[in-house]
C-alpha cells in the first residue's frame, strides 16, 4: 500500500560526516558490489566497456567546492543515497503499491515484482535517489542493505549497510535516528546534523554532518625568542665594553 | 525534464479525445447516425491511442493492471480509474447516438464530467510534483483543461470554439510566463540541496564521467535554446491560427480538419516545451538545471 504508515518509533538511517569523507568512492563500489548479488534485480550497466558507459547506482559521491567570504575554498565530498524520508513523496505517487515505507523501521523499499517502471517515483524524489534499471525495467533504490542489517548468518560486525562497513575514513554511520540516545542521534545533536533541501517538506531521516570550520593559524613565530641572543660570560663583558666605547 | 515522445503523444491525444467526448456527452454538438460515428469514433480513437502510447514508456508494461490498485494516494492510479470509467460510461451514449439515433443527455453529462476528471487526474500527475516547481502550480490543470475544452470544442465544430481557442492561447502564454520565475521563488539552490550554506557552493566534480538515468530523465538543457521561438509557435498554431481559420473559412469538415491540424502542431510544440522547460531540483546536485 502506498499510503505512508504512521511515523515509526524506529527510524533506521545513515549519518554522513562531510568533514571526514575523503571522496574515495569505496562506498559506491561496495554498494554496487553487495546489491548486485542478492536483493532484487542486479544493478545493470550499459555499454560498460564502450565509449558511453552508464549504469545503475544506489549511491553516488559528488564533490563540491565551497568558497567562504574570507579564506581558502574548501572541497567537500558528498555521498548521496536514499534519505528514507518520513514524508516520502516517492511512496505516495506510486500507482501500483510497489513503493512502500516499512512501518517497523522506516526503510523505504520497492517491491520489484509489482513495479511497472513508470518512473514517477524518481520524478517525485528531490534527491535523485531512485534510478530505473535499464535492463530490468524496475526502479532501484538504496535498501539500507535490509538483507545485511538483520542477517543473522553474517558476523555481527557485518550487520550494517555495505557502504558503512567499507568506509575507510569512518565517515558513514548507521543507526536508529528515532532513538535520541543512539550513537547516531548523539552525533547529530553534537555536530548539528542537517537535512537536505528541508524546504521540500520530505523530512529525511538521514542526516549530514557539516564540515568543521577550518583551523586558522595565529601569526606566531615560535623561533623568535631564540633569535634574540643575549651574550653572557666573557662575550657579555666584551659586548657591554664595546657598547660603551 | 526529458520530453519523452510517448508521454507527449499520450497527454496531447488523450486530452484532445477526452475533451471531444466531453463536448459530445454534454450535448453541445447533438449528432446522431454517421456523424455521431465519426465524432465519437474520433474521440474514442484519440483517447485510446493516447492511453496506449502512455504504456510505451513503462519498464514492465505487462504489469500495467496493477496501476489500478493505489487510487487512495496516487494520481496516476486515479487517472487509470477515471479514464476507464469515462470511456465505459461514454460507450452506451455513443452506441445510442450512432445506432439508435437517440441522445442520452443524463448519462452523457455524467460521462462528460468523468472525461474532464480524467484530464484533471492527468494534469495532477505533474502538478503534484514539488520537485518540478514549474509544474507545481494551479496553472498546470488550467492549461490541460484549456487544451481539452478548446480542442474538444474545435473538433466538435462548436460555434464558440474560436473564443475558447483564444482563452487557451491566453492560458498558454500565462503558464509559460508564470512558470519562468517559480524555481527561484521556491528558494531551491545548491546551498539548500547540500546544506553547505557557509560559502559559495559550486559543483566541482560530478560523481561519474558519463551520464546516468537521472541526468537523462530530469536534466534536459539542450531544448531550451529555442524556447522563446517555440512558445510563439505553440501559441500561434494551437490557438491563433485555428481560431482565425474557423472564423474566416466556411464552416464544414474541411475547415475543422485544417483548424485541427494547426491546433495539433501547436499543442505538440507546447507540450514538448512543457517537459523540456521544466527543471527538476535534482539538477542542482549536478550543477545544472
Amino acid at each position: 500500500m502506498t499510503a505512508l504508515p504512521p511515523p515509526s518509533a524506529k527510524k533506521l538511517g545513515l549519518v554522513i560526516d562531510l568533514d571526514t569523507c575523503v571522496g574515495c568512492h569505496a562506498c559506491v563500489t561496495a554498494c554496487k558490489g553487495w546489491n548486485d548479488q542478492g536483493y532484487g534485480a542486479p544493478l545493470s550497466d550499459q555499454d560498460a566497456w564502450g565509449a558511453n558507459p552508464s549504469g545503475t547506482f544506489l549511491n553516488r559521491v559528488h564533490s563540491y567546492e565551497v568558497t567562504p567570504e574570507t579564506g581558502a575554498p574548501q572541497l567537500v565530498h558528498f555521498p548521496k543515497s536514499c534519505l528514507h524520508c518520513e514524508n516520502a513523496p516517492c511512496v505516495t505517487v506510486c500507482p501500483t503499491g510497489a513503493s512502500y515505507k516499512r512501518a517497523e523501521d522506516g526503510i523505504v523499499l520497492v517491491n520489484e515484482s509489482a513495479c511497472i517502471g513508470c518512473g514517477l517515483c524518481a520524478w517525485a524524489c528531490p534527491y535523485g535517489a531512485r534510478e530505473l534499471d535499464q535492463a530490468a525495467g524496475v526502479m532501484k533504490k538504496c535498501t539500507l542493505c535490509v538483507d545485511r542489517i538483520y542477517n543473522e548468518n553474517l558476523p555481527e560486525v557485518d550487520r550494517v549497510p555495505a557502504c558503512v562497513r567499507t568506509c575507510p575514513a569512518g565517515a558513514r554511520h548507521f543507526g536508529d535516528l528515532g532513538d535520541p540516545d543512539s550513537a547516531v542521534s548523539q552525533l547529530v545533536a553534537e555536530r548539528g546534523g542537517m537535512e537536505l533541501m528541508p524546504e521540500q517538506g520530505t523530512r529525511p531521516v538521514n542526516r549530514y554532518l557539516p564540515p568543521r570550520p577550518k583551523d586558522r593559524l595565529e601569526e606566531t613565530a615560535p623561533l623568535a625568542p631564540l633569535l634574540d641572543i643575549q651574550a653572557t660570560g666573557f662575550a657579555g663583558w666584551l659586548d657591554r665594553l664595546l657598547d660603551r666605547i | 525534464m526529458h520530453p519523452a515522445p510517448s508521454v507527449i503523444l499520450f497527454t496531447v491525444l488523450s486530452g484532445l479525445g477526452f475533451g471531444l467526448l466531453a463536448m459530445l456527452g454534454l450535448g453541445a454538438a447533438p449528432v446522431t447516425g454517421w456523424a455521431a460515428f465519426v465524432a465519437y469514433g474520433a474521440g474514442f480513437g484519440l483517447a485510446v491511442a493516447g492511453l496506449l502510447a502512455s504504456t510505451f514508456h513503462l519498464g514492465n508494461p505487462q504489469r500495467a493492471l496493477r496501476a489500478f490498485t493505489q487510487w487512495r494516494t496516487s494520481w496516476l492510479s486515479r487517472e487509470a480509474w477515471a479514464s476507464v470509467a469515462a470511456l465505459g460510461l461514454m460507450a452506451p451514449v455513443a452506441a445510442s447516438a450512432v445506432f439508435m439515433g437517440r441522445l442520452m443527455p443524463a448519462l452523457g453529462a455524467v460521462a462528460a464530467v468523468l472525461c474532464l476528471i480524467t484530464v484533471l487526474t492527468t494534469s495532477m500527475i505533474y502538478t503534484q510534483l514539488r520537485t518540478v516547481p514549474r509544474w507545481n502550480h494551479w496553472t498546470t490543470p488550467a492549461l490541460f483543461f484549456g487544451h481539452a475544452v478548446a480542442g474538444g470544442a474545435l473538433l466538435a465544430g462548436l460555434g464558440n470554439a474560436p473564443i475558447l481557442l483564444g482563452l487557451l492561447g491566453l492560458f498558454m502564454a500565462l503558464s509559460f510566463r508564470a512558470g519562468d520565475a517559480r524555481f527561484a521563488e521556491r528558494g531551491h539552490t545548491l546551498a539548500t540541496a547540500t546544506g553547505l550554506g557557509h560559502g559559495k557552493v559550486r559543483s566541482f566534480a560530478p560523481p561519474h564521467t558519463g551520464t546516468n538515468y537521472l541526468m537523462r530523465e530530469m536534466i534536459h538543457v539542450v531544448g531550451r535554446k529555442h524556447a522563446l521561438k517555440l512558445r510563439v509557435i505553440a501559441v500561434v498554431f494551437a490557438a491563433v491560427l485555428p481560431a482565425v481559420a474557423l472564423v474566416l473559412l466556411p464552416a464544414g469538415l474541411a475547415t475543422t480538419l485544417v483548424a485541427a491540424a494547426f491546433h495539433l502542431i501547436g499543442a505538440f510544440a507546447g507540450r514538448w516545451l512543457f517537459f523540456a522547460e521544466a527543471e527538476h531540483v535534482v539538477g542542482l546536485y549536478y550543477g545544472k538545471r
